[in-house]
């Protein structure tokens, strides 16, 4: 039995987001977190890991010092860990992304038993796609916006968050969820378990150890292949000083909704 | 490159928008009339024709509402199956449809369920998807026009360079990203259809068109839906839960120009908040004098907020206040007294009376609301 | 020569600023004002191995070292003194000293239980005519026919008494002989006659207990001795030169979180229309704090390797923790100096940061013992 996750390493933008001058977001300059819906999506693996001892095994894309994320998650509890990397995979769009991460799962083999996790989505995209397509290519169902999951042999029944409530939904394994904060409390590293965590066994798959899988198309992957191209990004205008609102105080209300409505605030 | 059917010369065969018209208990969701509003400036661009795809059972009744705000069409797709949403039958229908009559363009609310189908769907459909877009054009006048009013870029100069061609007929999806620190603007050039999902409650509702509504066509189309993996147990509706401050959207705050009236400042505040979807804050002084609970304290030794909007009602702006909500989004503040340090970080100040600014505040956010 | 971390320190590091900002902060003003164990972060601690960092994984420990356990204590330190001072206590008062000198069996009975969190510990060696003086000890353990002991005496200001499951506990079994008939045995709170006295009202670390120890004819078996009879002393020294770098390490933390907050107070605060960080007076004190608090931090970790490869660290420790300590105490009254008024007031972590400090310059020697240890070592006796 095991428990496939797979997480993002983000910017932390919970400080200050650095723009570069050409509207770009300046990585280099920020500290990078583990996304925080990902935390949830380890904390669920792991919980469930703890009451019948599955395999729990992380899987991330991204560049070589990503390596230090899977450390932190090995010492949260994960077995193993799989690190996706290479230059072709650079740039790739959620469709793209969602390929190469379901081809790594499908590598790492999805079995009978076995659950893939997510987040919800990433602080740096908000996209909320790669999970279903992952899903979507392994061909396993997905259930989003877990708030609370129970497996009970093959059947997982998940109750799913809705703007307005919830629906219990019941699927088998294997099958993939996100999760979202509701879901649980994620645990810290353990000072055992830090000291455990660097002689876990971790690989790296490159575009070598992938290129030939059946879900990879070689046409949609990376920057160039991605089906969506960014046409333009912008800082929206700074913010200048506060504005003292004149005239009646009528005239000042009506003002203030009409900025914020203007704002799509309202 | 390999070859696919919606892409290079079959792109061509590719006509219309599409809007996914998302229903809950027979009930559509508000988000997709701004859909079909929008949809209809972007068909009347494109000079091709609107279609919502509507699923479920026994859900025709819904049709004439969407053609009053611009459908020219529904596609019908009404079965016992498709009662309660469910990721399986819903993306099987929808790439079944979709593949059959191929649009250029396909809408979907970014509500928790369009943001579960419609990956699924792109993925199925070889496409690509943007999420939670604010903002769409076709035409690229229209676009540059946006950029002019919502950028720092100089527009002229990259239409003038060639970086931005008037020419350019794709689906142009800005969205935010980082909490709206950046904007992206994000084109799908090679495949169809160009799908997108849109953050509900951005765009404008259109009027609605009577007439418009009685000369919709429905189309009832016939599909055999795949066996689902998944099973809904039960659906259960549930009151807004008690939102904390940290999570909220909006926050209104009240401070010591409440004093001389409490119970009507923090009804006025709550009525206020409730307006806006957000929750009630105080400072230290609102809580320490016993009228609100500490959980409302945003502050030093409350809480850090930083949520899209933070009204200040009565709060002078203690630097304890300060260090607790001067991170968000935007910041509204009411005082009676001009100097208040709360206007030195506030993005609009009203220096007045909160008890005769709020109600005023709050009629005009309500007509301001029925109105879109 | 190398002054960084290990890839393993610094995960430790950052997993106790996240355990720290999110689990020790929200609560340290609450803890101080109410006077009350936080018995939840010891719990939440016992589940992430932070009540016996130090200790092999063999004996339920998390096997790590003396440098990461310092970290856990200055990172812990930073927003909450007397979380600092449970970890330390604990770890190298109640729990070394076993570790140190104890049998196989007492190992397993006594330690496993403390290391792995399941038990706190605590250390018994001050009485109210003992303190530097150790030696005038009243406290009389007297050796029975069947090799067992009988226990009578008080002891005072003792860290975590009433909390503790288990004491490491010091008496005279052959006053002739002053320090040399110094014994140490192990007392479990449950043992007929052993009662917790006056609970003291501290300036600070408040949230930690501290108690009187009352032992009426507590009859301890003869495993209870803990080393060699009448070899006390230097179990209790030798505790001290480790229960050292925890203080030290506390007073570090302490230090760094008052200047922390100084630093962000000084950007945020406006006077004379700009903020107060562009004033050099304020700025060549924050200069003098972070330099002393460097050095401190240096002298601490230096004293943790050595210990931790075995080279002599008496000197080391007492260095370490009478400059941090003193560093504590300076940084949190000029930080508070520069919050001015609300420095002084509750509403602001700098007053209890300062009644905090003050302990570190007392407890587990003052500054004047430190003085005579570092003496010792560099003029000879």
């Amino acid at each position: 039995m095991k428990y496939i996750v797979c997480v993002k390493q983000v910017p932390d933008t919970s400080g200050k987001v650095a723009v570069k001058p050409d509207g770009t977001l300046d990585r280099a300059s920020m500290a990078t977190i583990i996304n925080p819906d990902d935390k949830n999506a380890i904390e669920a693996a792991l919980a469930l890991k703890d009451q019948n001892g599955a395999e729990v095994i992380v899987v991330t894309m991204g560049p070589p010092p990503a390596e230090g994320m899977l450390r932190e998650i090995m010492a949260m509890g994960a077995d193993r860990a799989v690190l996706v990397s290479g230059r072709e995979f650079g740039g790739s769009d959620t469709f793209a992304t969602s390929q190469i991460l379901a081809a790594a799962v499908n590598k790492i083999g999805v079995d009978e038993d076995d659950i893939v996790f997510c987040g919800r989505q990433a602080i740096d995209g908000d996209t909320a796609q790669v999970g279903p397509q992952i899903a979507e290519k392994l061909g396993i169902p997905q259930i989003t916006y877990a708030a609370d999951i129970k497996v009970e042999g093959k059947k997982v029944t998940v109750k799913r968050m809705l703007e307005d409530g919830y629906m219990t939904i019941e699927t088998q394994t294997p099958c993939l969820i996100t999760a979202i904060k509701e879901l649980n409390e994620p645990r810290y590293m353990s000072i055992g378990g830090i000291f455990d965590c660097y002689s876990k066994p971790m690989e790296v798959y490159d575009f070598n150890t992938l290129k030939d899988d059946p879900l990879i198309e070689l046409d949609t992957i990376g920057l160039k292949g991605s089906p969506t191209n960014i046409f333009a990004s912008f800082t929206p205008p700074q913010k200048g000083a506060g504005e003292m609102l004149q005239g009646s105080d009528q005239e000042k209300v009506d003002t203030l909704v009409g900025k914020l409505l203007a704002k799509h605030i309202i | 490159m390999a070859e696919f059917k919606n892409s290079g010369e079959y792109m061509k065969d590719f006509k219309g928008v599409w809007v996914f018209a998302e229903q809950r208990q027979g009930v559509l969701q508000p988000t997709v009339l701004e859909l079909i509003s929008e949809g209809r400036k972007l068909a009347d661009d494109l000079g091709v024709e609107l279609a919502a795809l509507l699923l479920g059972d026994g859900v025709e009744g819904l049709a004439k509402e969407m053609g009053g705000y611009g459908a020219d069409r529904v596609i019908l797709v009404d079965d016992p199956a498709l009662k309660d949403y469910t990721t399986d039958a819903y993306a099987d229908v929808i790439c079944k449809a979709v593949m059959d009559k191929k649009p250029e363009i396909v809408l979907i609310g970014a509500t928790n369920i369009g943001r579960d189908l419609g990956p699924r769907c792109a993925a199925r459909l070889h496409t690509g998807l943007t999420a939670d877009c604010t903002h769409l054009d076709v035409e690229t006048t229209k676009y540059a026009d946006f950029l002019r009013e919502a950028s720092t870029l100089d527009v002229d100069n990259m239409i003038k360079i060639g970086k931005i061609k008037m020419e350019d007929r794709n689906l142009k999806m800005t969205r935010p990203a980082f909490g709206g620190h950046l904007m992206a603007t994000i084109i799908t050039p090679r495949f169809r259809p160009q799908m997108s999902t849109v953050r509900p409650g951005v765009l404008k509702k259109a009027a609605y068109d009577e007439a418009k509504a009685e000369a919709v066509i429905v189309e009832k189309y016939e599909v055999e839906i795949a066996a689902t993996e998944t099973k809904v147990v039960e659906i259960v509706k549930e009151a807004k839960q008690l939102v904390d401050l940290i999570g909220a959207d909006v926050v209104v705050s009240v401070g010591r120009g409440i004093s001389k009236d409490v119970e009507k400042g923090i009804a006025l505040a709550e009525e206020l908040a409730a307006e806006f979807g957000g929750v009630v804050g105080g400072s230290r002084v609102a809580i320490d004098s016993g009228w609100l609970s500490a959980d409302h304290q945003v502050g030093q030794t409350g809480k850090t907020v930083h949520p899209t909007l933070y009204v200040a009602l009565g709060i002078s702006g203690a630097i304890q206040h300060k260090a607790g909500m001067q991170d968000s989004g935007c910041i509204v503040a009411v005082n009676k007294n001009e100097s208040a340090p709360i206007f030195e970080v506030a993005d609009y100040g009203i220096v007045g009376d909160l008890f005769k600014i709020a109600p005023m505040m709050i009629e005009a956010v309500k007509a301001a609301k029925a109105a879109k | 020569m190398d002054f960084r971390l290990t890839r393993e320190q610094e995960l430790v590091q950052k997993m106790c600023r996240e355990f720290a900002v999110n689990e020790v902060e929200p609560i340290a003003a609450e803890i101080d004002e109410q006077e009350r164990y936080p018995f939840e972060t010891v719990e939440k601690m016992r589940k992430l191995g932070m009540m016996g960092i130090q200790f092999p994984k063999e004996l339920g420990g998390s096997g790590g070292d003396t440098i990461c356990y310092s970290i856990a204590i200055e990172e812990a330190s930073r927003f909450c003194g007397t979380t600092g001072c449970i970890i330390s206590s604990h770890a190298t008062l109640g729990a070394w000293p076993i570790f140190k000198y104890g049998t196989a069996e007492q190992k397993e009975k006594w330690l496993r239980p403390l290391i792995s969190g399941q038990k706190t510990g605590a250390f018994g060696l001050t009485e109210p005519n003992a303190g530097t003086d150790s030696a005038a000890q009243q406290t009389e353990a007297v050796k029975q026919e069947d090799g067992s002991y009988i226990l009578n005496g008080s002891k005072v200001f003792i860290t975590g008494g009433g909390i503790a499951d288990t004491y490491v506990i010091f008496a005279m079994t052959d006053k002739s002989k002053r320090n040399r008939g110094i014994s140490a045995f192990i007392v479990d709170k449950d043992d007929p006659g052993f009662s917790i006295g006056k609970i003291e009202h501290k300036m600070g670390i408040r949230g930690s207990q501290t108690s009187e120890l009352v032992f009426e004819d507590v009859h301890l078996p003869a495993d209870r001795l803990l080393g060699k009879e009448n070899g006390g002393f230097k179990i209790a020294m030798t505790t001290l030169d480790g229960g050292r770098i925890g203080i030290a390490s506390q007073a570090l933390g302490i230090a760094q979180g008052a200047l922390d907050q100084a630093i962000a107070y000084m950007k945020e605060r406006v006077q004379f229309g700009k903020t107060i960080s562009n004033f050099q007076g304020l700025q060549w004190m924050v200069a003098d704090m972070a330099t002393k608090i460097d050095a401190a931090r240096l002298l601490v970790r230096r004293a943790a390797f050595n210990k931790d490869h075995g080279l002599p660290y008496n000197k080391e420790a007492a260095m370490a923790k009478l400059f941090a300590s003193e560093t504590a105490m300076e940084v949190t009254t000029k930080s508070l100096q520069i919050f001015g008024g609300y420095g002084y007031i509750r509403e602001y972590p700098m007053e209890r940061m300062m009644r905090d400090a003050k302990i570190t310059e007392i407890y587990e020697g003052t500054s004047q013992v430190q003085r005579m240890v570092i003496a010792n070592n560099v003029i000879g006796k």
